[in-house]
């Protein structure tokens, strides 16, 4: 398996979704949604414009599975780590047991 | 004993280290390794982001009002500037993998500028902070954290303007995180430029070429890695108050 050289059409293709993405936050955080929408919506492009960055400015989309493994080792501690303490701190004054 | 010597022994590569096979199995290496040192990566920022969350959930109205201070112009600029230069540091591992010097070293050049005007919009940013004094705590002795808060119908933008059930405390708060996690970033940022400046040398000296590049490839890795930390930083930090601003 010889490395995969990606096409400077696709990296041309990427940079400019990243800028729309880019603007694209920037124009929704001026809106008013509900509730805590704006965050979502925020954080939705977010996480659009990182997973770009990974799959084709950083290769990973044309790399080993292993490195796939890796990254997702990274989000599944992440995951644990945001699961965990939350699980406690949004969870403080459920049950009014009187301490 | 039975000679192991290969065709590939004889044509090997200058660049080939001992334990290795062959080029290809050396570069993946190095690409495995680079990953998983950025997994220690995402974890370290990670703790900084989950500190984030958790005190934006206690004090939102606190977070809102810090965040409407901040400047969204210079940091829209600033996310775009970093996008422009991950995007010339995928172009030079392209042109390393193809052999163009040339324009790899343009390339390399020009991730490297923009790398420091990044730095250069964060220092303004820093220094109309330091000037309304909302560096927190004492980082600064001279000039503790000591915001003016503006009055009902007071527009200066140099003061802070609190929305309802806001407070000066919580609102340093978010002044600690934003600190932190930027200027950790920035200090990525200064590593990042180090290493491009390593590279650029490198190049010129001829040293990379289509079958050795991998810390070509791997700095790139680490650059792109920084790009989308700011890639969540920026909403987080700059764009969360502005729909709160009205009616909050």
């Amino acid at each position: 398996m010889s490395e995969h050289i990606v096409p400077v059409r696709i990296y041309l293709v990427i940079f400019l979704s990243l800028l729309a993405g880019t603007a694209l936050t920037v124009i929704a955080a001026f809106y008013d949604f509900r509730w805590q929408l704006n965050t979502i919506v925020a954080l939705t492009i977010a996480t659009i414009k990182a997973t770009l960055v990974v799959l084709y400015f950083m290769h990973v989309r044309y790399s080993m599975r292993l490195v796939w493994v890796i990254v997702a080792s990274a989000l599944f501690w992440l995951a644990i780590m945001f699961a965990l303490t939350f699980s406690d701190y949004l969870t403080r004054g459920w049950l009014s047991v009187g301490y | 004993m039975e000679s192991h010597a290969t065709i590939q022994d004889i044509h090997a590569h200058r660049a080939l280290q001992h334990h290795f096979e062959n080029m290809e199995q050396q570069r993946e290496a190095g690409t495995l390794g680079m990953w998983v040192f950025l997994v220690t990566e995402i974890m370290f920022f990670g703790g900084m982001f989950l500190a984030y969350t958790l005190y934006r959930s206690k004090f939102p109205a606190d977070f809102a009002s810090a965040s409407n201070h901040l400047d969204i112009t210079l940091g829209a600029v600033n996310t775009g500037v970093l996008i422009v230069s991950s995007f010339t540091m995928a172009m030079a591992v392209y042109f390393t993998q193809t052999g163009k010097r040339r324009p790899q070293i343009l390339c390399m050049v020009m991730t490297l500028v923009l790398g420091l005007t990044f730095l250069g919009i964060k220092g303004v940013e820093y220094y109309s902070k330091y000037e309304d004094a909302l560096v927190p705590g004492r980082l600064i002795p001279s000039r503790p954290f000591n915001p003016v808060v503006a009055q009902e119908g007071d527009h200066d933008p140099h003061k802070l303007h609190l929305l309802p059930r806001a407070t000066v405390p919580h609102v340093e708060m978010f002044y600690w995180i934003y600190f932190a996690m930027t200027g950790m970033h920035a200090l990525h940022m200064i590593i990042g430029a180090g290493l491009l400046t390593f590279l650029i040398v490198f190049s010129v000296k001829g040293r990379f070429d289509p079958e050795y590049h991998s810390p070509v490839e791997v700095i790139g890795l680490y650059w792109h890695f920084v790009d989308i930390v700011w890639i969540f930083l920026f909403p987080l930090l700059y764009l969360l108050g502005r729909h709160l601003g009205h009616g909050g």
